[in-house]
């Protein structure tokens, strides 16, 4: 685009600087960002998985080696933070979801919990088969 | 005697003051007064140098937009007896530049409006004789939510993104396009997605949903940034799969 798109300077006019911490003393902001900073516990629990399996892969050993490390008190607090922002990272994902699809039915639009609901459902049916997996022994 | 309520009114004037000043005053609260009908009380009965816009007092002319208490509110909507005891702070709407006082400048955003063509494209149209174009209640259901917008400018005025970045195309402005281009007589989607599916346009938002809960008249903005996002991907990947190429 040619032409800026801001608007231009004003000798007169009062502009305030958006301060680094505009987030902070809001809690709607607040609430804002750590919903984007859940996405690094998402990342987390990807990372420790594949590190699960490829230990897995390897050997008896190796997987014994990644369930000690797993056992790490450490570990076990970050995973406990991690976790607690992962479940925060679903159910806002899981909120958002219904405002960005309109689905529209017979000429109306389809209500939210409709939306949401199935994502609800899958998240239970495929936590519970993971469970099921890891706990059947 | 009605209760009186502090009001801390942010004034600004530009050929004397650096930066803006919070000057206090006390105006009654009756049970109906609004925030507006204090700043008028203040205006007509206190100081008549107090500079804000104002107009019908109903909610359909969006020009009494203020941050109220740190949050963007329509003044003319907003009951002083919400906020007894008070004190209650009356700010310019952020993010905008201040003209004077509670005045900011709006030409940024009416810019922005203009760019996206808030009005039926038609790629021909249709002779007087054939008679007007017309809809089904099902086709105005799909976009007379948008069409609610009184630019009031209150969503950009809560979005973290157009603060930060001033080239963000904004909430009103993205609604107002997707208020067109889900109205079954336009045609001129095509003309508008180079400039909505740009960094400035829809993929600049980062979904902080304050837009949407800023709104006096429940457009959702953010829904529909979010829903042509979609849209946005669909077209992408239409043009990658289709004979037709791109664009």
């Amino acid at each position: 685009m040619s032409e800026p798109t801001y608007t231009p300077y004003h000798p007169r006019w009062y502009r305030r600087r958006v301060s680094t911490w505009w987030w902070l003393g809001d809690w709607k902001y607040l609430r804002f960002i750590l919903r984007e900073l859940s996405s690094l516990a998402v990342a987390w629990f990807v990372l420790l998985t594949l590190l699960g399996v490829r230990a897995a892969a390897q050997s008896a050993a190796a997987y014994a080696a990644y369930l000690e490390w797993m056992r790490h008190p450490l570990l076990v607090a970050l995973n406990a933070v991690s976790f607690f922002f992962l479940v925060f990272h679903t159910i806002t994902w899981f909120q958002a979801a219904p405002q960005a699809l309109a689905v529209r039915l017979g000429g109306r639009r389809v209500p939210d919990w409709m939306i949401a609901a199935p994502n609800y459902a899958a998240w239970l049916v495929i936590s519970g088969v993971v469970a099921w997996l890891l706990l059947r022994s | 005697m009605a209760q009186t309520i502090q009001l801390e009114v942010a004034r600004y004037h530009p050929e004397r003051d650096e930066r803006p000043t919070f000057q206090t005053f006390d105006v009654p609260v009756h049970k109906e007064w609004t925030v507006l009908d204090g700043l008028n009380h203040i205006k007509d009965k206190i100081d008549g140098t107090l500079s804000y816009r104002w107009s019908c007092r109903m909610g359909i002319c969006g020009s009494c937009g203020m941050m109220v208490n740190g949050e963007p509110k329509l003044t003319c909507a907003t009951f002083l007896s919400k906020y007894a005891p008070g004190p209650v702070r009356v700010e310019p709407l952020r993010y905008f530049p201040v003209v004077r006082d509670l005045v900011t400048a709006l030409g940024d955003f009416l810019v922005k409006l203009q760019k996206v063509k808030p009005w039926l494209v038609r790629r021909e149209e249709k002779p007087l004789a054939e008679g007007e174009y017309l809809q089904t209640p099902e086709q105005l259901e799909t976009y007379r939510q948008f069409s609610m917008c009184i630019n009031c400018t209150l969503c950009y005025a809560a979005c973290p993104v157009y603060g930060l970045d001033p080239h963000f195309l904004g909430p009103a402005a993205i609604a107002l396009a997707q208020r067109y281009n889900l109205d079954s007589r336009d045609q001129g989607a095509d003309e508008r997605l180079a400039l909505l599916s740009s960094p400035e346009g829809v993929w600049g938002c980062t979904f902080v949903g304050e837009c949407t809960a800023a709104c006096p008249k429940n457009v959702d903005p953010a829904g529909s940034i979010q829903q042509y996002k979609l849209e946005a991907l669909k077209e992408w990947f239409t043009s990658l799969v289709s004979p037709r190429g791109a664009r």
